[in-house]
């Protein structure tokens, strides 16, 4: 049995993650604080981690870093671009995706699965934050919720009110302008993730739909921004429960596959 | 250092240097200077002796010396929309403050305006006309959807330059000798049959240089390819591409282990982030379609006025691909990056659609960045390290496949 014990960081630009993997598949602890590079998130979330498993950081074989922060995180023996963690990770967590959507704290991502998971192709999106998970925890602001609202009030909406997905402070204009209506603000923000969606939806086609679709990210815990994207590429999307967490399992995975692929 | 030992980098630099400085050597004696558009025919203006200088080139220097920002910001404050081109921009700002610590070029008395890489660029060259009071020449050139510069286009393009050597007559009382035209068509010949030996060398493995020194030696390419001393520069380039290749040599520093197309005008303003971020992964650049932009091929002045018309930007999507397919596959590029450059609508318009259907035709990975060619607040260089760094990593994961095949 290989007990080797690899540890993947994934350093966002919002959280910090972090994941003990055992012999390449099996998740032994992992940790997710709400605070990304720059701030003591990445330092709890490994201590954290390591606290749960029992373990210290001699006990790992690897130490790989990825995410935004990835370049600054201390002692990592391999720095991983988080597009290539994310498809070892999708690919760990669902081994039959193609496609792997993965919207973050400033980005979107789209990527095409080659053999193992391995990063085939892949898009991001422009210069601009709409469409990513800021633009949701803009929204949120604005209605004074909690971005874990979102999914639920989604759900509870009975109508759509139109959001653009330009921009997000043009967004954030026009939700504003809604609440002054008196709209609803379930179906705002049903409005909402349907501008999150129609952008995201762009990418992915640029790209190619190629199923299964499967979702990682903060953003995949947001069933709301799942459903709009299902309809938009008249596809179904499978989401893991550790869809956000695909980063952090790439990254140990990706030092795993260093190991094995040296010995 | 005698003047046979310069190397052609050196060469280039101070040719460029003695132009720039001709230019107001003329200025100041008192005679007509013009701003040029850079794929204006030169033929006509070297012919006739009159000097001009490129508010384009002007626009990328002053980018790359950190002066972008500050003019760009000065010709927002002035009205202009930050959507319009950084060169545009930085041109608008000059022409208004009338100094520039970065670089400065003489003021016009005339402008030469040539539409073939740039539709936009009229409307910046009639704004310049209005705001500085001086006559625009304009020479319009078709945009080929495919066809071939027929007769009746080389028709309209032949009376408009024919219009336009009379109309500088008339502006700086120089005539027009048809036998040193036939002399200066001659010499642009050899210049760019020069520039592409010497860019066709990237199709050796290794590359012999660095691709990005394409973007510093275009400058004299652009601006004095109807010159002898540019003619013998870009030979003597040549010739030394081809000796490093032939002894399987590079100026590149460290090994070449990836080859890319470079898509797009270079972001000046981060010119050394976009490099590095490449070059520290031993990634060269081996295709820019910036190789054929200053080949102007022709045998006679019918044949000009068509080379004008085959300049890359000039022509249909189908075509700008195809360029861009062969040059890729040529020169066996492992992967390509483009630069989504929003100041250029020409490129910027159709980058999305050339990147997909790139990466279909040739199967290389590729990768889209934002950035601008002049204006720094347009480029982030964690976002551009991300797409660099994911793109090397398929590009060593086929390596490795294609190895262990």
């Amino acid at each position: 049995m290989d007990e080797t014990l690899t540890l993947g960081m994934d350093v966002g630009s919002t959280t910090s993650k972090c994941l003990i993997l055992r012999g390449g598949k099996d998740i032994v602890a992992s940790a997710l604080i709400p605070a990304g590079t720059g701030t003591s998130g990445p330092r709890r979330a490994l201590e954290e981690a390591l606290g749960r498993a029992g373990l210290t950081r001699e006990d790992m074989a690897s130490i790989t870093a990825t995410g935004y922060g990835r370049a600054t995180f201390p002692g990592a023996d391999y720095v991983v671009s988080e597009l290539s963690c994310h498809a070892l990770g999708a690919h760990a967590l669902d081994g039959e995706a193609k496609t792997v959507i993965d919207i973050g704290g400033q980005d979107a991502k789209v990527l095409r699965l080659g053999p193992e998971g391995t990063l085939g192709s892949f898009l991001m999106n422009d210069k601009c934050a709409a469409g990513t998970g800021r633009f949701l925890e803009v929204m949120a602001r604005v209605l004074e919720r909690d971005v874990s609202d979102l999914a639920e009030m989604d759900a509870q909406a009975a109508d759509i009110v139109p959001i653009s997905s330009t921009c997000t402070v043009f967004a954030e204009s026009e939700v504003i302008s809604q609440l002054a209506k008196g709209a609803d603000l379930n179906d705002l923000v049903k409005g909402i993730h349907r501008s999150v969606a129609v952008r995201t939806a762009s990418l992915v086609r640029r790209l190619g739909v190629e199923a299964p679709v499967a979702m990682t990210g903060g953003v995949a815990q947001n069933a709301g921004v799942v459903r709009a994207l299902e309809k938009e590429l008249g596809t179904s999307i499978r989401v893991s429960p550790l869809a956000q967490l695909a980063g952090a399992l790439g990254a140990a995975v990706y030092g795993w596959r260093k190991r094995r692929d040296t010995e | 250092m005698s003047e046979e030992k310069k190397n052609a980098k050196t060469v280039l630099r101070e040719l460029q240097d003695k132009i720039a400085q001709d230019a107001w050597d003329a200025k100041n004696r008192g005679e007509k200077v013009g701003w040029c558009a850079s794929n204006f025919p030169q033929e006509i203006t070297t012919a006739m002796g009159i000097p001009v200088v490129y508010p384009e080139n002007m626009g990328a220097a002053v980018g790359a010396k950190g002066g972008g920002q500050r003019m760009c910001e000065h010709a927002e404050g002035m009205g202009y929309s930050g959507d319009l081109c950084s060169y545009a921009r930085i041109n608008f700002a000059y022409a208004d403050l009338k100094e520039c610590p970065e670089l400065e070029i003489p003021f016009p008395d005339f402008l030469l305006c040539c539409n073939n890489i740039c539709n936009c660029m009229i409307k910046w060259y009639e704004n310049l006309a209005l705001e500085l009071d001086i006559p625009l020449i304009l020479i319009d050139i078709p945009h080929l959807e495919g066809e071939e510069c027929d007769e009746d286009r080389v028709k309209y393009i032949r009376a408009q330059f024919d219009d336009c050597i009379a109309r500088l007559e008339a502006i700086t009382g120089k005539k027009m000798d048809y036998g040193r035209l036939r002399e200066v068509m001659e010499i642009s010949q050899r210049s760019s049959r020069a520039w592409l030996r010497a860019v066709g060398t990237m199709e050796n493995i290794p590359s012999p240089f660095s691709g990005f020194d394409i973007f510093n030696n275009m400058a004299v390419a652009c601006v004095g390819r109807g010159t002898v001393e540019a003619a013998e520069a870009f030979e003597l380039l040549a010739d030394e591409y081809e000796a490093l290749a032939k002894e399987g040599k590079s100026s590149f520093k460290g090994e070449e282990k990836y080859r890319i197309l470079f898509e797009g005008i270079a972001c000046w303003a981060n010119l050394r982030t976009t490099y590095k971020a490449l070059q520290s992964r031993g990634i060269n650049l081996t295709a820019t379609v910036y190789g054929p932009a200053f080949s102007f091929l022709y045998q006679n002045l019918d044949e000009l006025m068509a080379a004008y018309a085959l300049v890359p930007n000039c022509n249909c999507f189908e075509r700008e691909l195809e360029l861009r397919v062969r040059d890729g596959l040529k020169n066996k590029v492992d992967g390509a990056v483009f630069h989504m450059n929003r100041s250029c609508k020409k490129w910027s318009g159709n980058l999305y659609e050339m990147e997909r259907q790139f990466r279909e035709k040739t199967g290389v990975p590729t990768v889209v960045f934002d950035g601008d060619q002049s204006d720094p607040r347009c480029f982030s260089e964690a976002q551009y390290e991300t797409r660099i760094e994911a793109l090397t990593e398929i590009m060593e994961l086929r390596k490795g496949a294609n190895r262990d095949a």
